[in-house]
């Protein structure tokens, strides 16, 4: 456990909760991140606009962290095009099909004690460390 | 203070939350995710904290009659656990654990400028178009 964060961690994630409630408490909206993406693509959805720009504050956070610390983007553990097509697919298909990621399961519909939520975040935390089992152990990482 | 205001602050400290916890670093991800290997629990605690500003939150916004800038709460509403949210969770789970990437770090890696995350990017655009084209023919 010799890369363990955990200060970084907590602080980390206090913002994020904070981010959420914030959006919650002004605009009355759960800042699920994939939901948020999705959205624009639907007819249905009305005020893109903050969605936009929250979308744009994600990105230019990035943006501006990366000029004070370059090294918070080091390369991917994946680096094969086909691997990372498939995987950006499949994150894309399945959080719609599921109605939600790490933000809006994970985080805030946990928080309200949702059994779907629940049941989606141990399902794909379940899903994912099965894997990177496969990958890193039994195919040796050679995808 | 405008929804678009909130908007932009809201995605700006939920990034800079991801890039200090490390969230936005798929090594950190895939740290997590190999429970075989060197494990890095990490990303629980990002999670515990997380819930815990979030389960504070949200019972002290609901005994407000409504947010600040609208007339009501958007909770969902479905309470089924149906094949959709299983089999969604699943798929979304395996695209995870091959990249390290969930859609929140995906966003704020866009302001890196890296060709490897353009890729995984609109890779997550067509993934999501093609479910929405599905779920539409299918209702229709």
């Amino acid at each position: 456990m010799d890369h363990f964060t955990p200060f970084s961690a907590l602080i980390g994630g206090g913002l994020i909760g904070i981010a959420m409630i914030l959006l919650f408490w002004f605009n009355g909206r759960i800042a699920g991140i994939s939901g948020l993406i999705g959205g624009l693509f639907s007819r249905n959805t009305d005020d893109k606009s903050w969605r936009i720009l929250f979308l744009a504050g994600l990105v230019l956070s990035g943006f501006i962290y990366h000029l004070y610390d370059p090294g918070i983007y080091s390369g991917m553990p994946v680096t094969s095009t086909p691997v990372l097509i498939l995987g950006g697919f499949l994150v894309g298909f399945g959080t719609r099909m599921g109605n939600g990621c790490t933000s809006g399961h994970g985080l805030f519909g946990i928080a309200r004690f949702s059994k779907r939520s629940i049941v989606a975040t141990l399902l794909f935390i379940s899903s994912a460390m099965v894997t990177v089992y496969l990958v890193q152990h039994m195919f040796g990482a050679s995808l | 203070m405008t929804k678009n205001m909130i908007g932009l602050l809201g995605g700006m400290l939920f990034g800079l939350g991801l890039c200090i916890s490390q969230m936005a670093d798929p090594r950190k991800i895939m740290g997590f995710l190999d429970v075989a290997g060197n494990w890095d629990p990490s990303l629980l605690l990002v999670m515990l904290s997380g819930l815990v500003v979030i389960a504070i939150g949200y019972r002290l916004a609901l005994k407000r009659e409504k947010p600040v800038l609208d007339q009501q709460y958007y909770l969902p509403t479905n309470t089924q656990i149906d094949i959709k949210l299983i089999a969604g969770a699943i798929l979304f789970g395996v695209g995870w654990g091959l990249i390290g990437y969930c859609p929140g770090p995906i966003m704020v890696s866009l302001g890196f400028f890296s060709a490897q995350i353009l890729i995984v990017f609109f890779s997550m655009l067509v993934g999501m178009l093609s479910w929405n084209y599905l779920n539409s023919r299918h209702q229709s």
